[in-house]
């Protein structure tokens, strides 16, 4: 693998997990600046434990991560992390606008209230997601698809360097994939580092130029095209994938865990 | 308007009027957390497991709320040590230190002479008892619990709606989650006075749970909650000096009344709305 420079996302023999498994298994990469990376994998390939690891919710095991150089944790809100259909309380007193305001907490700290700066980015995220019609509404009048705009916005509204979206495909509408593939091509323009899980292989052959091929150890990483052939997807997913005259299919119904 | 003056010449109804509003509003603001959060049972069990606390206290003839306090805070702290071990669930830990602390409470009472009374004013308060001293103790407290709630709001709201943003923020959720336990002791020690005990927990639920109903934001759920609070207290006593019954108990009465009210007839959320809805 070639170093590119100025490096944004830096992993070196990164190890992680829960108490009693080791999930991820001394990971390295790098993301360039601005880049977009697919992260591919079966189930309990450790997709969210390595999203887990970058925003620090869980501890390393081993290894180092460093963000513009420095390690993580030194810079506080620059990594923005949406976490697999958000796992709040949507009958909580809010309005959309509260929550999209939550990503400002990180700049305005536990004191300072919301300034007109803050409310500018608020509008802007809410805009950029096309749910402005919606700042005023309680969240638990949201559908799933808007539930999840809710929380990209948030997302957009703590004006990351790096996103990190957890499957945000699964399990939403239509209008709101292509909301969220739009805000993949305006972040692209924003050179804001972008890390998307899916198991979707065509969105991530299509819509990403650089994947990266996960089963608790790296198998693979770099250009789709190079990624994503029959030999390595075979050996990241398994016995759970199957060829259909060129076409990879996964069998994903009978997950490991 | 001679019915609404006449209790008030009265300086210990002065001193019970107002620390039961006091209670009934800082109860009702930290009870929005209660609800939100789903703490009422822990709210139950830290209000019983004070007992042990006072009777030592009562026994040493030392401060009442201080030996209260010292309670509070070593249950809240002893069910969260119990339940981050993992091996049994939380709800499981509260039950059993609950339990036990209100046997220890008790026992050690029972060895007190006039039992029977004591136990009767801690489990169901004796507001008509207020000293001035126990008014100062109380407005200091509700000073401190409402500044509490407003300088930690966004810290307070951000870990009970969403640990994980908190987390990715590095805000210490942990201490957070203790700093809210100790504010639910602080304010269950301060109502001891009011609606003992016994009746701590509904005082923490209903009237927030009737806020819940009637808004779709924190901060106006809170300040509702703090109104139906102070309200109910001042209803429930007037009640109790006209109908002579206990005040704890006439309080808790109509803060339920406000909830059924509230759940039958809320714009949004209200039985006969969803009622005219389906028709």
């Amino acid at each position: 693998m070639t170093t590119i420079s100025p490096a944004r996302l830096d992993l070196e023999n990164v190890s992680a997990g829960y108490e009693r498994r080791i999930v991820l298994d001394e990971i390295s990469f790098q993301v360039p600046h601005g880049g977009q990376v697919a992260v591919v994998g079966p189930n309990g390939a450790g997709k969210s434990t390595l999203f887990k690891v970058l925003v620090g919710l869980l501890p390393l095991r081993s290894g180092k991560i460093l963000i513009h150089g420095e390690l993580l944790g030194q810079h506080k809100d620059c990594v923005a992390y949406v976490p697999q259909k958000g796992e709040v309380d949507w009958r909580f007193p809010l309005t959309v606008t509260d929550v999209v305001m939550m990503g400002r907490y990180g700049k305005q700290g536990w004191l300072r209230s919301a300034k007109k700066g803050d409310m500018d980015a608020v509008l802007n995220a809410l805009q950029q997601m096309d749910i402005s019609e919606l700042a005023h509404k309680p969240i638990g009048d949201l559908s799933g698809g808007q539930q999840q705009r809710v929380f990209l916005a948030r997302a957009l509204a703590q004006e990351p360097h790096i996103l990190l979206m957890d499957e945000p495909f699964t399990g939403v509408d239509a209008a709101t994939t292509e909301k969220t593939l739009q805000l993949l091509d305006d972040l692209m323009d924003q050179s804001v580092t972008v890390l998307v899980s899916t198991h979707d292989l065509d969105m991530a052959a299509q819509r990403f130029d650089q994947v990266l091929l996960l089963n608790r150890n790296l198998v693979a990483y770099g250009p789709a095209q190079e990624v994503l052939t029959a030999e390595m997807v075979r050996k990241a997913f398994g016995q759970r994938v199957h060829f259909l005259g060129g076409e990879a299919i996964i069998d994903e119904c009978c997950p490991p865990e | 308007m001679s019915w609404l003056l006449d209790p008030l010449a009265y300086a210990f109804m002065q001193r019970g009027l107002v620390a039961s509003i006091l209670i009934g509003v800082i109860c009702s603001v930290i009870g929005c957390y209660v609800v939100l959060r789903g703490l009422a049972f822990l709210g139950d069990a830290l209000a019983h497991a004070i007992l042990p606390g006072i009777a030592i206290a009562y026994l040493l003839q030392g401060n009442l709320f201080l030996g209260a306090l010292i309670a509070a805070i070593v249950v809240a702290l002893l069910i969260g040590f119990f339940s981050r071990q993992g091996v049994i669930r939380e709800d499981t830990a509260i039950g059993i230190i609950f339990a036990a602390a209100l046997s220890l409470g008790v026992a050690l009472i029972s060895t007190i002479q006039t039992y029977a009374v004591d136990l009767t004013h801690i489990l169901f308060g004796n507001v008509l008892g207020v000293s001035t001293a126990d008014l100062w103790f109380i407005g200091g407290l509700s000073m401190i619990v409402l500044a509490c709630v407003r300088i930690f709001y966004k810290p307070l709201l951000l870990i009970s709606f969403d640990p994980i943003l908190a987390a990715t923020l590095r805000w210490p959720t942990e201490l957070l989650r203790n700093l809210l336990l100790v504010l639910l002791a602080l304010t269950i020690v301060g109502s001891l006075q009011t609606v003992g005990v016994g009746l701590v927990a509904a005082m923490l639920v209903t009237p927030a749970a009737t806020a819940y109903l009637l808004t779709r934001r924190l901060p106006s759920m809170m300040a509702l909650a703090a109104f139906f609070g102070g309200l109910s207290s001042v209803i429930g006593l007037y009640a109790s000096y006209y109908l002579n019954i206990a005040s704890g108990a006439a309080v808790v009465l109509v803060a339920t009344v406000f909830f059924f009210i509230a759940f039958i007839f809320s714009p949004n959320k209200g039985l006969a709305r969803q009622f005219i809805k389906k028709a």
